[in-house]
């Protein structure tokens, strides 16, 4: 965990955030090797055949389209050389031809990556907002009756099957009462907005599609409320630990004291004091959303990285698999970094050393 | 005095863990009996198909006219154990891996901390469905999947809590009187360690249950015909207007994880009064 103590080092008189910044970078580099590695093997211990796989009956039981096959995608060479070429591809922005879509890799998860970031994006910020307001109420009534239902509704929240929520939230709204729109990102008759961020929501407005906007908009409304309901119960929870430790905090009490109205002394000093763990938790919620969506897209025929990762699994798309095994692992960690960075920005004191 | 052991202090006894418990313990009971009692063969195809919900079958039918209370309830059998068996399985090996970094240090720790770093660096579903695909789909492969994705938390958790307490006076001591590493570990530190990881593994029984149904759903655990919960709400997608086939399967799985995450959230008040959530209710 982060705030586990580390043994604390001499204070260098270099610039000890740029050192560390450096040091984490480093880090992250060789992890995302490690990541390759990690993929590359999982894909090659595929006791399937691939190859038949992707090329199918017919053409699987005739040895010269096979061997050609073979040629052509240099599989007839030694593991350690197929990854020499693989990590010589990836730094060309070659991630290989997927052998279920016979696309390159790369621009598949460049269409896949925009639909699932773009609802994962939005449940975070509907599950801070929706965290926060929950787990600073719980913190403030203490041990009251509101206490025990903000608990009790977080871990039923972390005790859904988001496969399950999805598909009985599909049936009851879309089917059932007819006011949720169908599956995927738009409706069948609206074409895509031109592409510029993978948005529909931000490249539909930037285009001045209004209709598109309100459509995609609704669209997202269901898998990002099924894919909310764990990260809600992870905030919140997280939220009033946070709180509660900075509630007895002689600077809140200095607050308090100088007759700071609630509003005021919530934003300005309880959270403000709270935001570094609030913030750790993020990252990591990010992490369990990436997770959801595979659960998710697939219910709601979301064309995104989870309904990807799941295709390429199931038909043994080698370079498919360790494709999303790398962006997602990239995603994952620059998220981490990220919130490493964020650790600096709001609290000075920390050295990072 | 000895007889302290049956006594409950008072400050364990909160609403919120019984009510955890006893729902988990029926479920448990379920898991181990519901062979011998249940209605129908839970394989058996014998039935009208698709039937609503009524008095002979309390849960309807399935597309293959099976019935879904019979396979409910068997499902237990399937999903409980092999979810407690993964959290003792993650829990040992993790303790172990995590002890060893924390105690040893150096190249030790600097490898082991790598290795588990490694795991994190994916979500956890992705990097399970991953490795279940690779091994091929079954319900032991994807127990092997949860395995890989679940050790570090434990390791993770064991080694901050060794690292804080190797330089305390008292381990120092055991070691001046020549215990020898293991020695150590296991008086002076494992009883510091049992706790927490006491509480971590209670919350992971119900996301190791989420995840296992979670592969299962996606074809990638339990085969059919087993009446696994997870692929039982996957074969409902194929007849949404059939409500009943999906929504009961879910409802098990929910309460099982509801009452599990509440024995452990309990657990923790005792345990970790600071409740520091930990890593490890990050992941799903």
């Amino acid at each position: 965990m982060g705030n586990t103590p580390r043994a604390t080092r001499g204070y260098s008189t270099r610039s000890p955030l740029v050192g560390y910044l450096l040091r984490r970078l480093g880090t992250s580099v060789l992890l995302l090797f490690g990541v390759t590695v990690v993929t590359f093997a999982l894909a090659n211990l595929v006791p399937g055949d691939p190859i038949a796989a992707a090329l199918g009956e017919g053409a699987a039981s005739n040895p010269a389209t096979v061997e050609a096959y073979i040629q052509e995608r240099g599989l007839d060479q030694p593991l350690p050389v197929q990854y020499a070429n693989y990590i010589g591809g990836l730094f060309q922005g070659d991630m290989g031809i997927s052998l279920r879509t016979a696309q390159p890799v790369a621009s598949d998860l460049a269409k896949a990556v925009p639909a699932t970031v773009e609802i994962a994006l939005l449940a975070i910020v509907v599950s801070l907002g929706v965290g926060v307001a929950l787990g600073s109420l719980a913190a403030y009534r203490r041990g009251k009756i509101s206490d025990q239902l903000v608990r009790v509704f977080s871990l039923i929240g972390l005790s859904i099957p988001t496969f399950w929520m999805a598909l009985v939230s599909f049936n009851f709204f879309f089917l059932q009462l007819r006011i949720a729109p169908g599956a995927g990102r738009l409706s069948p008759v609206l074409p895509p907005p031109p592409t510029v961020t993978g948005f529909y929501t931000v490249d539909s407005l930037l285009a001045g599609q209004w209709v598109t906007f309100t459509d995609a908009l609704a669209h997202l409304m269901l898998p990002v409320f099924v894919l909310s309901l764990f990260t809600i119960g992870l905030l919140t929870r997280f939220v009033r630990t946070s709180v509660l430790e900075v509630l007895d905090a002689d600077y809140v009490r200095a607050g308090r004291a100088k007759g700071l109205s609630g509003s005021r002394l919530l934003f300005g000093y309880v959270l403000r004091g709270a935001s570094l763990p609030i913030l750790t938790i993020v990252g990591l919620a990010f992490g369990t959303l990436l997770s959801g969506t595979v659960l998710v897209e697939a219910v709601f025929a979301w064309p995104g990285l989870g309904s990807y990762a799941y295709n390429s699994a199931t038909s043994l798309d080698l370079p498919g698999v360790m494709g999303v095994g790398l962006v997602v692992g990239v995603v994952y960690l620059s998220i981490n970094f990220a919130v490493d960075l964020l650790y600096g920005v709001l609290d000075p004191r920390v050295r990072l050393a | 005095m000895r007889k302290r052991w049956l006594k409950i202090p008072a400050a364990w006894v909160t609403p919120l863990g019984v009510i955890g418990a006893v729902i988990a313990v029926v479920w448990v009971g379920i898991a181990f009996t519901a062979r011998l009692w249940v209605p129908f063969d839970p394989l058996g195809q014998d039935l009208p198909r698709l039937q609503a919900p009524g008095i002979d079958t309390l849960m309807g039918t399935d597309a293959l006219g099976r019935d879904i209370f019979s396979r409910l309830m068997t499902g237990a059998s399937v999903t409980i154990p092999l979810a407690l068996m993964l959290v003792l399985m993650s829990l040992v090996v993790g303790t172990l891996i995590g002890a060893i970094a924390g105690y040893f240090g150096k190249w030790v720790d600097e490898l082991l901390m790598r290795l588990t770093d490694l795991v994190m660096a994916f979500p956890t579903v992705i990097l399970a469905m991953v490795v279940a695909a690779a091994l091929g789909p079954s319900l032991f492969n994807a127990v092997i999947a949860a395995f890989v994705v679940s050790w570090p938390q434990y390791a993770r958790m064991t080694r901050s809590i060794v690292l804080g307490l190797r330089t305390q006076n008292y381990v120092m001591a055991g070691r001046l009187m020549g215990f020898s590493p293991f020695k150590t570990l296991r008086v002076d530190v494992a009883p510091n360690v049992v706790g927490p990881i006491l509480v971590l593994a209670s919350l992971d029984v119900g996301t190791a249950i989420l995840l296992l149904s979670g592969l299962s759903f996606l074809g990638l655990g339990a085969q059919p015909p087993t009446p696994e919960w997870g692929s039982m709400i996957s074969a409902a997608i194929q007849n949404f207007d059939s409500w009943w086939i999906g929504l009961f399967p879910g409802l098990a799985i929910l309460t099982v994880v509801m009452a599990f995450n509440f024995v452990g959230d309990s657990l923790r008040d005792i345990f970790d009064p600071t409740s520091q959530v930990s890593r490890a209710g990050a992941r799903s």
